[in-house]
């Protein structure tokens, strides 16, 4: 690249910043009979200090990409969702089809295009866009860096041409008004801070404006400014979560502050409105001038009240006016301004009414309502802000940055720049950064966080790991499988966001009443005037007056509104928690109405691989000895059953030796020397053919195999000694799982393809006793639609592979994780961890949350309901009582905090496991 | 019955209806979106106090950009849900916040702040 030759007439690359320069550059030096070039005195004097350094990456990074002397270009992009190698041979296709390509491979295997084009013939975009117009996504990272001392449109110019010569750069584009620049780039190929030095070696000043942005970047179609605006959304996406949290505190702190301004002032109009409570001297009382004084002083005072502490009722109001609709500050100002206007004319033209006694004021209506509404409003942004805690938490958990391998050596890149098949570098107490597997080292790792499971987990090479968890002891290399939006935790997130704004059918009554709710409230107070000032007792307008005010106050519309969201924010968040992923509304409601549950048996009630279940010895054998010869031979086995005798032995902490003649006899067994015994292992027709007498073995092993187990014999010196018998095992909480079942009085069906005996004993060890047998996958949707059809609301459990078709069936499927898979399609409940007891607390969840829900909605339909005609006055002919408009303020700012707060209360649940 | 009485009976009647007809059942103006060269039906949408507009129309099948300007900080109208899509944006104030659909099922799609007090409509056909 540095090196000029007789075939580059005009460019040379700088070394040491890879920067394209212009030939002969002023800076240069001769080393080994090559001309290395340079764009700066600084760069030139990097070099000469280490000359290997830049030469020696040159080489490496020959692979990836270069432009060699006579302007052909190598381009390495990574391609994600390869699925199939046919897909190699259709981007091929896409990327040859464009001008200038001299030649392009595609390897499946690496999911990565190598490209060979003329310079200036055709584009990195080009490229990139041809490969997405064949429906494939390529790896490439989004950048947005703010750029300080741009003066001119000129500068513009400049920087995107110098970035879009760096390798690795595929578009830049430089927003003047915002001083800021959106990079495109293929990470793996350029890191940022070398994207930077580009712009900073050009004289301006950079910084990450809001570090991340999504790693794959989306396919979409259209036009290429398109492109940019969802990067720029993604981009700011995170940085929005703070500034929203700095607005809801500036609002809250607004709100307090014009509490305190009415509250304040709400005390001496009070004291004042009250005389005869108070029991004040003569002068205080109603129609002396010195009180005259004091109310025109009130008066003055609640402007600012008004409009200042509750100018947000009236702005909301007017706004809403102005669509033709009407909500809770309709009602405050309508109610307030009502209060307002009587007073005021009972203060400054009190000649204006019939009789001197009408001539009351209700200031203190204002100051008190409008501190108390202003004060609930305040608390509920306190409340909601917790009830929002889960996903927030979720979104902290992302790491920042990642220890990568790159050209062999370990470095600190941004989790932005993690590309797939990096290989990442963990060590003790670090966190794990994306999804990958283990291919070296091995640790215990804490899954908590995404599994709700506290007991860490041990992992060894081959294991899939999830990001965001963290490693406690060991340290460990592992290979990003996901990055960006496909982590787990990424698509947790998505998850359950979209459940959170998804709507419960049970909503649908509350969007009944609330589209009419406010106006009729309206008309209700009017009709309530109407009537107290023709039957109600004197002085009427004045009674009038205060029911028509109290009405308006007490209807409170967010308490109803607020009821259903609140609770499902909570309860969603709370399964995310705890490795439930309830995937809507009507999920988690139809989940409490369900009342049989179908267990798929294999990877659900058992652990859904094979391992060592039981030992039986003979002819004075030992157990240990057993285990650890046949465990030695198998080691050299590569049948599927023999992992599971391996593992078997390792877990009771045997150690292995190599076997010597090992021999396979296909459809008996197997056959091998160790410790110069003569091992034999299989069926009994291995046995048979070795003459080996079985005795009251034969019966054990027909036993073992009703009970779904694969039992094989073991001969060791010609002598039968003993049975080892592998299974899938039954998990192990999965019995007392399905007792919890039972006691939240749900039918337990299992439903699998064993035959009948081993299925109803496999039934019998966990306690299930209908048990439909010998079922075909492809019939296990037909099985759960025949219960449907006995009139069972059916949840379904299984995984979300096979059993996809009965799980969409089902009323409710819910599907067990597997690993970092989560958003599986046909589930309405996803259980990130694999026990059963995950299906007992969804259950207990979703009972708990719908049981929250209708608090909510029975609180806050009675609060109204009942308030509302006492309001009215309803009760005022029976026992003359008349609300006041103060409690009913106090009333109505309250009911919407409480309805959050007993939201908030589901944050507190806990599975009732026993 | 004195004359007062009837007066403000006749003028509560009068008030009551006027509300009803005002906010239950006189026309909402709705706005027609027409797709623009890039082939997103976009609309700007300002958020305070309520939605204006509030009711768009749409065609089906072609994509929706709505940019949304929240030009308030009260808490009500942080948050929109298309809860229909099971779509929801936090809406930062005095910032245009873009919100993407694509409908292909004629009809309407209500719009709302997270405790329902705002409402819009999408209307598409």
């Amino acid at each position: 690249m540095a090196t000029k030759d007789i075939f580059n007439k005009s460019y040379a690359y700088d070394p040491v910043c890879g920067m394209r320069i212009k030939s002969l550059s002023k800076y240069f030096i001769k080393l080994n009979g090559k001309v290395f070039e340079f764009c700066s005195e600084n760069c030139q004097h990097e070099f000469e200090t280490d000359p290997s350094k830049f030469v020696n990456k040159n080489d490496i990074k020959s692979n990836s990409y270069k432009s060699t002397s006579y302007g052909l270009q190598k381009l390495q992009l990574p391609i994600i969702d390869m699925n199939c190698s046919s897909c190699a041979i259709t981007i091929e296709k896409a990327v040859k089809k464009l001008p200038g390509i001299k030649s392009a491979t595609i390897n499946y295997v690496t999911e990565t295009a190598y490209v060979d084009y003329g310079e200036g013939e055709v584009e990195v975009d080009d490229i990139v866009n041809a490969i997405k117009r064949a429906g494939y996504k390529t790896g490439r990272a989004v950048l947005k860096l703010s750029v300080n001392g741009m003066h001119c449109g000129s500068c513009v110019s400049k920087i995107e041409e110098e970035l879009k010569k760096t390798q690795g750069v595929i578009s830049a584009s430089v927003d003047l008004g915002a001083e800021t620049v959106l990079i495109n780039y293929i990470p793996g190929q350029i890191e940022v801070y070398k994207i930077k030095n580009v712009i900073e070696k050009l004289g301006y000043k950079t910084s990450i404006t809001s570090g991340v942005i999504n790693n794959t970047f989306e396919h979409i179609e259209g036009k290429r400014n398109k492109k940019t605006d969802t990067a720029d959304l993604h981009a700011e996406k995170n940085v929005e979560v703070d500034e929203n949290q700095l607005v809801r505190e500036k609002e809250y702190k607004t709100l307090m502050n014009k509490f305190i301004f009415a509250g304040i002032l709400a005390l001496p109009v009070m004291f004042f409105s009250y005389p005869t409570v108070w029991g004040l001297p003569d002068q205080f009382q109603l129609g002396s001038p010195l009180l005259r004084y004091i109310w025109i002083a009130m008066g003055l005072l609640s402007l600012p009240v008004m409009f200042w502490s509750g100018s947000q009722f009236y702005t909301g109001a007017f706004a809403a006016f102005k669509n033709r609709s009407a909500n809770m500050h309709t009602l405050i100002a309508t109610g307030i301004t009502a209060a307002w206007l009587y007073s005021t004319i009972a203060t400054y033209l009190p000649s204006l009414f019939p009789q001197a006694e009408l001539a009351d004021q209700f200031f203190d209506v204002v100051f008190v309502v409008v501190a108390l509404v202003v004060l609930g409003m305040a608390l509920e942004i306190r409340a909601k802000g917790k009830s929002s805690e889960a996903i927030k938490k979720l979104m902290r958990l992302q790491s920042k940055t990642a220890r990568v391998l790159r050209n062999e050596e370990e470095v600190d890149i941004p989790i932005e720049e993690v590309v797939l098949d990096d290989i990442i570098i963990v060590r003790p107490g670090e966190k794990i950064p994306v999804d990958g597997i283990v291919i070296d080292g091995n640790s215990s790792i804490d899954e908590s966080m995404i599994t709700g499971e506290s007991i860490p987990v041990e992992k060894h090479t081959g294991n899939e790991v999830i990001g965001s968890t963290i490693n406690k002891t060991g340290a460990f290399k592992f290979k990003a499988t996901k990055v960006g939006k496909d982590t787990a935790l990424a698509q947790i997130i998505e998850l359950v966001e979209q459940a959170q704004s998804s709507k419960a059918p049970i909503q649908k009554i509350v969007d009944q009443v609330s589209g009419y709710f406010v106006p009729a409230v309206i008309i209700l107070a009017i009709l309530a005037f109407a009537g107290w000032y023709v039957l109600g007792p004197a002085p009427q307008l004045a009674y009038a007056l205060i029911v028509f005010v109290t009405i308006l106050v007490i209807a409170c519309p967010c308490a109803l509104g607020l009821a259903t969201p609140m609770s499902l924010m909570v309860g969603v968040g709370k399964g995310a928690e705890n490795g439930i992923l309830i995937r809507s509304g009507d999920a988690l409601e139809t989940t409490q109405k369900i009342d049989t549950i179908v267990l798929d048996k294999t990877g659900t009630i058992t652990e859904g691989q094979p391992s060592l279940t039981d030992v039986i010895t003979t002819n004075s054998f030992e157990e240990k000895e057993l285990i650890f010869l046949s465990a030695s031979v198998e080691k050299s086995s590569e049948h599927p059953l023999a992992e599971a005798i391996v593992n078997g032995a390792s877990d009771r902490g045997i150690s292995l030796t190599d076997p010597k003649e090992f021999k396979a006899i296909a459809g008996h067994g197997v056959e091998a020397t160790v410790h110069d015994h003569k091992v034999l292992l299989g069926n009994k027709k291995m046995m048979d053919k070795f003459n080996i007498e079985l005795g009251g073995l034969q019966e054990k092993s027909t036993n073992l195999a009703d009970y779904g187990k694969t039992p094989m014999y073991v001969a060791i010196n010609g002598k039968a000694a003993g049975i080892i018998a592998v299974a899938d095992k039954i998990k192990s909480d999965s019995k007392e799982a399905i007792v919890q079942l039972k006691d939240l009085g749900l039918e337990v069906v299992m439903i699998t393809g064993d035959n009948i005996r081993t299925a109803n004993a496999i039934g019998k060890l966990v306690g299930i006793d209908r048990v439909l047998a010998e079922v075909l996958p492809e019939d296990k949707s037909f099985n759960v639609q025949k219960l449907q059809k006995e009139g069972k609301v059916v949840a379904m459990v299984g995984d979300g592979i096979n059993d996809a078709p009965a799980l969409a069936q089902a009323n409710i499927g819910l599907a067990i994780g597997t690993g970092t898979d989560v958003a599986i399609e046909a589930s309405d409940i996803t259980l990130i961890k694999g026990s059963l007891k995950g299906v007992v607390l969804a259950i207990q969840l979703s009972k708990a949350t719908m049981k929250n829900i209708k608090q909510n909605l029975f609180g806050a339909f009675f609060y109204n309901g009942v308030g509302i005609p006492i309001a009215a006055g309803l009760l005022f002919p029976f026992f003359g009582i008349l609300l006041s408009p103060l409690i009913a303020g106090a009333a109505m700012a309250f009911s919407s905090v409480t309805v959050v707060t007993n939201a908030n209360r589901l944050r507190k649940f806990k599975p009732k496991l026993k | 019955m004195t004359i007062d009485q009837i007066l403000v009976i006749i003028g509560s009647i009068s008030f009551a209806s006027w509300v009803a007809w005002y906010f239950w059942f006189s026309e909402k103006k709705a706005i027609m979106i027409k797709s623009g060269q890039d082939g997103f039906q976009e609309a700007v949408i300002k958020v305070k106090g309520g939605y204006s507009p509030d009711i768009l129309i749409f065609e089906t099948g072609k994509p929706i950009k709505l940019n949304f300007i929240r030009e308030e900080t009260a808490a009500c109208s942080e948050e929109v849900i298309f809860s229909d899509f099971n779509k929801k944006a936090t809406l930062t104030p005095y910032k245009t916040i873009p919100v993407e659909l694509k409908i292909d099922q004629p009809g309407e799609y209500g719009f709302q702040c997270s405790m329902g007090m705002l409402k819009g409509k999408l209307i598409v056909h």
